[in-house]
């Protein structure tokens, strides 16, 4: 892509592990995982439910409950802050101010009591000494900023006045007004419907644009990665099993599992036959199998796939593309 | 196509009258007969007690030796104790103090209940765990050797009545407090704030609080009226309001001791009492429906 392999990450997350300690055993959510994100890049984190795409981001910014959740090993460096060692106080400093989250739900994500424009005026105040009256007119700004029209009277609305789409324009505006350096949308389409998804991606396009916002974009919608993200992460069960830039992926992929995703879109399917599905279900994480935990439902397993003789491992496998295939490392599937 | 949706949204927000969610909870409300019924008759009970006195040429301890436990009658209009007291304004006075009682418990608790259950169920945990047992203990302990036990200390007392009576029902405060903010704790834009970097205080006050203000408002008003069963217990107990002060329970009680003789010192307390009760239940029921959005009848 247009942005120069040399450049210096903007976040390194490292071996990043975490485990949770429940009753029935110790549940490896996010294991080993690795990723560098760029300035101004978009990086889409994609997988199915529980593959550990949102534990690895909330593992980022402290969000975790701890106990249950631990994070065994990893780190994870904003400029010369390990967010994984970082104290409450200097979290919370980083929270908001330089990485901020946009959620799921946009209608659970708003204090229902708070007016909006209190909402935004609290995150700012929060990071900055600001004169109320100072933060009231930067929340109409950033309103405005998200497409929000007549945003000088909305801000003085409560959150259940706005419709879905116009309430994740609000948590878009909220978590970009103080200008992080990294947003975290953590499935922000999901709960959206189809033309309204494409407008909020719009808009996190547009202000990526204009502010340089990195974006890290968790989702479980291979379609909406296409079109949006630089560069994709794909995880299951916890672990990455790919990593490529958008383009390299779906036109090459070098992993069964990529591929199946790829496979199972809808949109990208003949009408004529029946769709396809991947047979089986994800493994149960308190009791991952050896190997590669995709191998129980890949086509392309063979032996070795599942022994503890070749440990599975995110390897180059071309220019700024990365495959855990042992198959395709091997040279044995092109 | 983009802008041509959002302008059809935003019509369609406009067009809808915007309204808050007390502006909601009111509406609710004032079409809710009984509880306005209820609200209306605690109004008129409060301003007979605390204007009343004001209006009524006697004053509670006023004896007239000549007119000894008289029936209703034109210038005593519930008649008079067996110390020639004017009942009428003796009632006045005793709502003074059995509504005050109400409401300053009431207050107490709300106080103590609302912070202590905010703190106990966002801080979870072993902190949680702890404040709670410590709950279950003050539960464990039977209520009338407590409040004895604060009298003998520190000698009768009323304000040390309001404390009483608050430090107990603080206790289902917390614990209603508590199990809201559990259950609070966990949605989204509690998430949302921690993840914008609030501080905890912040998050608690702002957030949390007014969130959990719904049931906390509907349990006040149902604490007020078992406030002052409570004070009317003690006073009957003898461990309340001392005379020649009075308050409903204890013109219940005196009234008692005479009900076959002279039943009017029993029936216009215990009628003032329990349409006071009646009154403040029926309002709390209808703050209830009002403010929990799940109950609402339609």
């Amino acid at each position: 892509m247009h942005f120069s392999n040399t450049q210096k990450p903007l976040l390194s997350v490292q071996h990043l592990t975490t485990s949770f300690y429940t009753r029935n055993g110790i549940v490896r959510a996010v294991q080993d995982v690795s990723f560098n994100l760029k300035e101004g890049e978009i990086l889409g984190i994609v997988g199915e439910s529980g593959s550990g795409k949102s534990v690895t981001c909330y593992s980022l910014l402290g969000l975790l409950p701890q106990p249950p959740a631990k994070i065994e090993s990893g780190r994870a460096l904003l400029g010369d802050v390990d967010l994984l060692k970082a104290s409450r106080k200097q979290l919370r400093s980083i929270r908001g101010k330089r990485i901020s989250m946009v959620f799921q739900d946009p209608m659970t994500s708003l204090n229902p009591f708070l007016k909006v424009g209190t909402q935004l005026a609290e995150a700012l105040q929060e990071h900055a000494s600001i004169r109320t009256r100072e933060a009231h007119k930067r929340a109409i700004e950033a309103l405005e900023e998200v497409g929000i029209q007549d945003a000088a009277k909305r801000v003085e609305d409560y959150p259940h006045q706005f419709s879905g789409g116009m309430r994740q324009r609000v948590m878009i505006a909220m978590a970009l007004i103080t200008r992080p350096e990294v947003l975290i949308a953590d499935e922000p389409t999901t709960a959206l419907d189809v033309t309204v998804q494409a407008q909020i991606l719009d808009i996190l396009q547009k202000r990526r644009a204009e502010l340089g916002t990195s974006i890290i974009f968790i989702t479980h919608d291979l379609g909406v990665v296409s079109g949006f993200c630089d560069r994709v992460h794909v995880m299951y069960a916890g672990k990455t099993l790919e990593s490529a830039p958008t383009r390299k992926l779906f036109e090459q992929s070098k992993h069964p599992y990529t591929q199946a995703l790829q496979s199972s879109i809808p949109a990208l399917h003949d009408k004529e036959t029946a769709l396809y599905t991947i047979p089986g279900s994800p493994p149960d994480l308190s009791n991952p199998p050896r190997g590669c935990p995709f191998a129980p439902r890949c086509e392309h397993a063979i032996p070795a796939c599942s022994s503890d003789e070749t440990p599975m491992e995110l390897k180059p496998i071309g220019e700024e593309h990365f495959s855990a295939c042992i198959r395709y490392q091997q040279g044995d599937l092109s | 196509m983009g802008a041509l949706i959002d302008n059809t949204a935003n019509e369609a927000l406009t067009l809808e009258s915007g309204t808050s969610l007390w502006k909601d909870a009111w509406y609710h409300f004032t079409r809710n007969r009984l509880a306005l019924l209820g609200g209306c008759i605690f109004l008129v009970v409060f301003l007979f007690s605390f204007a009343g006195p004001w209006l009524s040429p006697y004053s509670y301890n006023d004896q007239d030796l000549s007119l000894v436990s008289q029936p209703p009658s034109k210038a005593h209009w519930m008649g008079t104790d067996n110390l020639g007291r004017d009942l009428c304004t003796r009632i006045m006075y005793g709502g003074r103090v059995s509504i005050g009682v109400g409401f300053a418990a009431t207050a107490v608790s709300l106080l103590i209940g609302v912070l202590y259950g905010t703190v106990s169920g966002y801080a979870g945990g072993k902190t949680d765990a702890l404040m709670m047992r410590i709950v279950d203990i003050l539960y464990a302990l039977p209520f009338t050797i407590f409040v004895i036990l604060l009298m003998v200390i520190f000698g009768r007392n009323i304000v040390l009545l309001f404390l009483a009576i608050g430090a107990v029902e603080w206790l289902t405060m917390a614990r209603i407090v508590r199990g809201q903010v559990l259950s609070l704790k966990k949605l989204e834009f509690i998430e949302a704030a921690v993840a914008l970097g609030l501080s905890r205080n912040r998050i608690i006050l702002r957030h949390l609080i007014p969130n959990v203000l719904g049931p906390v408002i509907v349990y006040a008003t149902l604490t007020v009226p078992s406030a002052m069963l409570l004070e009317a217990v003690l006073s009957f107990l003898g461990l309340g309001v001392q005379p020649p002060m009075s308050s409903w329970g204890l013109l219940i009680k005196d009234g008692s001791e005479m009900m076959e003789v002279y039943p009017w010192l029993l029936i216009f307390p215990a009628f003032f009492f329990s349409v006071t009760l009646f009154a403040l239940n029926f309002l709390g029921d209808g703050l209830r429906d009002a403010l929990d959005p799940q109950s609402a009848q339609d």
